[in-house]
């Protein structure tokens, strides 16, 4: 005969300790996932800013002075049927973001000590170095300026996923800006002659950089906040940003004894391949919408076309610059035949038509 | 090599200053000539001195900064899986965080948003760089705490309630007032929303009690995460005080903004109490199964927090300021909690309605009674029945606690902060543009009547937000079916009948309340009836609830 000896009841608060309904029930369950599978970013992002349509029971609970709820669609003239469908393709979520940001910080750290340690800014050519000072001291002021409409954007989006994807857009441009300003900051150290506050009366004065700080302030100032985010990655990135960042310095610095400025530059280059797979992502929905893609498009050319015309005459006004370097390596021209290029392809991208004011100087 | 030599001093390059580095970047704003900004999102105030930057770090150093933080977070998480974290942890402290991770993550990115609107306001570009990290820290702080909640859903042993979160959120009594805090945030008066509500009071004040009160007591439930994870993110708010303080300074320079500020100053103040005391408080007083008398109770937690620290050091110094500080609302708010009982009767009312929950809320037991007692001498004879009583319908064949006879009357809502008005005695009832209202306390009402519309004291005020929707939650429910209600909320296991919300902790499927178990009973809006009244009979009601009630055992 064997005693029968009762186990103790194991107490324990872990999954699958104990199976009744709903035990096994490990995955947010309230939305549709892209792809087959929800991504982390999705679990991260999607309803956690809610809305009538999904969920709000008792509706916004508290409204503007003119009856404007906490989030409306009126914010934009564009259209959708479905606000919710768009998700970034970059995946940001907290800690991705963190990642990437502090990678590029350790980065930029990197090179400029390097650069900086080996005494590569004073041999940098004498009349770069006037255009870092000056120039690159200019267009530091339009990263922020950007920076500062996008910050503003992310208010007013209808879903946390496009808020969000507008939010990271604007830390990369904040961040952006500040790598300039302090590069420029410290390379200046190294150099008997360095005016690190020239770049900002350029930026004011210059007739080189007023069509750039036109198109910018234009952009600062617009009302709908998908024509900022529209106008600052359709346009003015591969009009006037890439232009300057990618069709000129990074070009020729190299050949001005110059390595470390296109490291610090190319970050931007980068930002902006993530950030514009959100924008084309998005557009791209809200051009091919089922109900309201035909108005989207009309709407979305009346930006191109306005935006377009200013950062035209933004990019045309910057052509003396590929004149001042001593060793001329690139060429305005092929410059300005790449970022009209670009354009097409990412209208394209999104369907789109190009006006011709953006392919003619 | 010699002494005092290290590698960082060999490969040290000479550097600009901190402040040179924090110079330079708020230099980088410029005033538009050629396209001015829109002021799009208004407010009645005036500011023309622009607000310094008192943390002057820059995006260079913070970015790396945070990196860290995160990888000692997630390190932590991993480590808390290794150390088997779930088997120890208490289930009645994890069945609270499903409905407080519900709702929190939307104040944060509402947080995030509401940076836009000071950043705009704010004139000079020193703040920018202020306003940039704390939008990105709020964008971490919610996704984040989704991480976590995520996390809780695949380790520990009941997941339902965390995998139905922002859909829950969307439909729950409870969330709602969680919804009013972080909407609060974003819309009406810029300046009072994302400057006054939110930095100056909900963020310097009331984090301490959500951020730091909190995770204590969760650490003392076995749970390690939510320390770590909440901890983190407090060690962010530091910067959001210094922003929320220095454009308060940039107020208060202008003579016309002190009669706002002081609405504002009393209306957020009140409703951060109202709000953040009855879920925090909830939470740290009846989630926990510790019960060191040696431990603060949450009153205790408050005076410390919100009387002495920011009471008297944050908001008392704005008096040379020429502000008026309404002190009697502090001293209320505390009366409210160690003599009214509030955070004591906000749990009772969520156990009373327990099957509109997507959470479990276990029975308090003579060990809690002896701890509650201690802490607040009369409690066991206000609440002591009512637990009681609690307990004995825990299990599923009894009638639902809220439609038996204990003597407890189901609450009025209050319309400004949308927790019930449980304080009987301080319940007031108003007319607004011709519709009756009922609230907690004389200053809802004064909220919603004076402090949201359009003018103020003889002065316009066309910026104020209003209340709208649909903001008492029985309404939406009126006539309803409680198994019904449940269902269109959600609120059902995967077998699709079983509910989420249970009131105990057993995990035995015998023990577990289905939809047939709540059917046949029927939702009614307070409000709706009273609206239905007459006058008179509405006297007559109101009198007869300022009197209270009396749980008896059944």
């Amino acid at each position: 005969m064997t005693a029968h000896v009762e186990a103790p009841e194991v107490k324990s608060g872990a999954a699958g300790a104990k199976k009744f309904p709903g035990w096994d029930s490990r995955k947010y369950n309230y939305y549709e996932p892209k792809g087959r599978k929800a991504t982390h970013y999705e679990d991260m992002t999607v309803d956690v800013q809610p809305d009538p349509e999904r969920y709000l029971l008792q509706n916004w609970i508290i409204s503007f002075a003119d009856g404007t709820p906490t989030y409306s669609k009126k914010w934009t003239k564009l259209q959708s049927s479905d606000w919710h469908k768009f998700r970034a393709p970059d995946q940001e979520w907290e800690r991705t973001h963190y990642q990437r940001q502090s990678t590029i910080e350790g980065m930029i750290k990197n090179v400029v000590d390097n650069a900086r340690k080996q005494g590569a800014p004073t041999r940098f050519d004498p009349r770069w170095v006037k255009i870092l000072q000056d120039h690159l001291g200019a267009y530091k002021h339009a990263e922020y300026g950007l920076g500062k409409a996008i910050m503003h954007a992310q208010r007013y989006g209808y879903t946390q996923m496009i808020n969000n994807a507008i939010l990271t857009n604007s830390s990369y441009k904040l961040r952006f800006s500040q790598d300039l300003t302090l590069y420029l900051s410290e390379i200046g150290m190294d150099l008997q002659v360095f005016d690190a506050t020239a770049g900002k009366t350029h930026w004011m004065e210059d007739p080189i950089w007023q069509g750039t700080r036109e198109a910018t302030e234009t952009i600062m100032g617009a009302d709908d906040y998908l024509e900022q985010y529209f106008a600052a990655n359709v346009v003015f990135e591969p009009m006037v940003g890439e232009l300057f960042r990618s069709g000129f310095i990074m070009q020729m610095a190299a050949a001005q004894n110059d390595f470390s400025t296109p490291a610090v530059v190319s970050a931007a280059e980068a930002d902006y391949e993530q950030n514009l797979a959100n924008t084309v992502e998005l557009f791209h929905l809200l051009a091919d919408d089922p109900e309201h893609g035909e108005a989207n498009r009309t709407v979305m050319e009346g930006w191109l076309e306005k935006h377009g015309a200013l950062c035209v005459k933004a990019a045309n006004q910057l052509q003396p610059l590929w004149s001042q370097p001593r060793v001329k390596v690139a060429q305005f021209t092929d410059a300005f035949a790449a970022a009209s290029n670009r354009v097409k392809a990412i209208c394209e991208e999104i369907g789109i038509k190009v006006p011709d004011a953006t392919s003619a100087s | 090599m010699p002494d005092g030599l290290t590698l960082n001093k060999i490969i040290a390059q000479k550097g600009i200053s901190i402040g040179e580095a924090a110079r330079r970047v708020a230099d980088l704003g410029w005033t538009p000539t050629y396209v001015q900004e829109a002021m799009t999102f208004p407010t009645d105030y005036k500011i023309t001195k622009a607000p310094k930057d008192p943390m002057k770090q820059v995006l260079r150093s913070y970015f790396p900064m945070q990196e860290e933080k995160d990888n000692r977070v997630y390190g932590a998480l991993d480590a808390a899986l290794r150390g088997d974290m779930f088997r120890n942890v208490e289930p009645r402290w994890v069945e609270w965080m499903k409905l407080f991770l519900a709702i929190i993550p939307f104040p944060e990115i509402s947080a995030a948003r509401s940076m836009a609107m000071v950043g705009r306001l704010a004139p000079g570009d020193d703040l920018r760089t202020g306003f940039t990290m704390q939008m990105v820290d709020e964008f971490r702080h919610s996704t984040i705490q989704m991480n976590l909640k995520k996390w809780y859903m695949e380790n520990y042993i009941d997941p339902a309630g965390f995998d139905i979160t922002e859909a829950a959120f969307g439909k729950c009594y409870a969330t709602s007032i969680g919804r009013q805090f972080g909407e609060a945030f974003v819309t009406g008066d810029a300046i009072t929303a994302a400057n006054v509500y939110l930095t100056v009071v909900a963020e310097t004040a009331f984090t301490n009690t959500l951020f730091v009160a909190m995770p204590s007591e969760a650490a003392r439930n076995g749970d390690y995460a939510l320390p770590t994870v909440f901890l983190s993110v407090q060690s962010d708010e530091s910067r959001h005080i210094g922003n929320g303080h220095s454009l308060l300074m940039s107020i208060l320079k202008e003579p016309d903004n002190h009669q706002l500020l002081e609405r504002d100053l009393k209306y957020a103040f009140w409703q951060n109490h109202a709000i953040v005391d009855a879920a925090i408080g909830t939470i740290i007083e009846y989630g926990t199964t510790n019960r060191d008398k040696n431990k603060e109770s949450y009153a205790e937690l408050w005076h410390r927090w919100i009387f002495e620290d920011y009471y008297r050091t944050y908001m008392l110094p704005l008096e040379k300021y020429g502000i008026k500080i309404h002190h009697d609302d502090v001293h209320e708010a505390f009366d409210r909690i160690v003599k009214k009982n509030y955070v004591h009767k906000v749990a009772q009312f969520f156990s009373a309605g327990w099957w509109a929950n997507f959470w479990r809320i276990e029975a308090m037991t003579e060990r809690d009674f002896e701890w509650f007692e201690h802490k607040y001498p009369g409690w066991y004879d206000e609440f002591g029945a009512w637990w009681e009583n609690y307990a004995k319908l825990s299990k599923p064949g009894n009638p639902p606690i809220t439609f038996v006879d204990t003597g407890y009357v189901y609450p009025h809502r209050c319309w400004s902060n949308l927790v019930p008005c449980l304080i009987r005695e301080d319940i007031v009832v108003d007319e607004v543009d011709g519709e009756i209202y009922t609230y907690g306390h004389e200053v809802d009402r004064w909220t919603h009547k004076v402090a949201f519309q359009g003018e103020y004291q003889g002065r316009p005020t066309p910026a104020m937000g209003r209340f709208s929707g649909h903001r008492e939650w029985e309404s939406m429910y009126h006539g309803w079916d409680l198994a019904d209600a449940i269902k269109d909320m959600g609120f059902v296991r995967s077998d699709g009948k079983t509910l989420i919300a249970q009131p105990h902790l057993s995990f035995d499927e015998k023990d577990m309340w289905t939809l047939d178990h709540v059917r046949g009973y029927e939702i009614k809006s307070p409000l709706i009836t009273l609206r239905g009244m007459t006058p008179e009979q509405r006297d007559a009601h109101i009198a007869d609830y300022k009197k209270g009630f009396k749980v008896h055992k059944i």
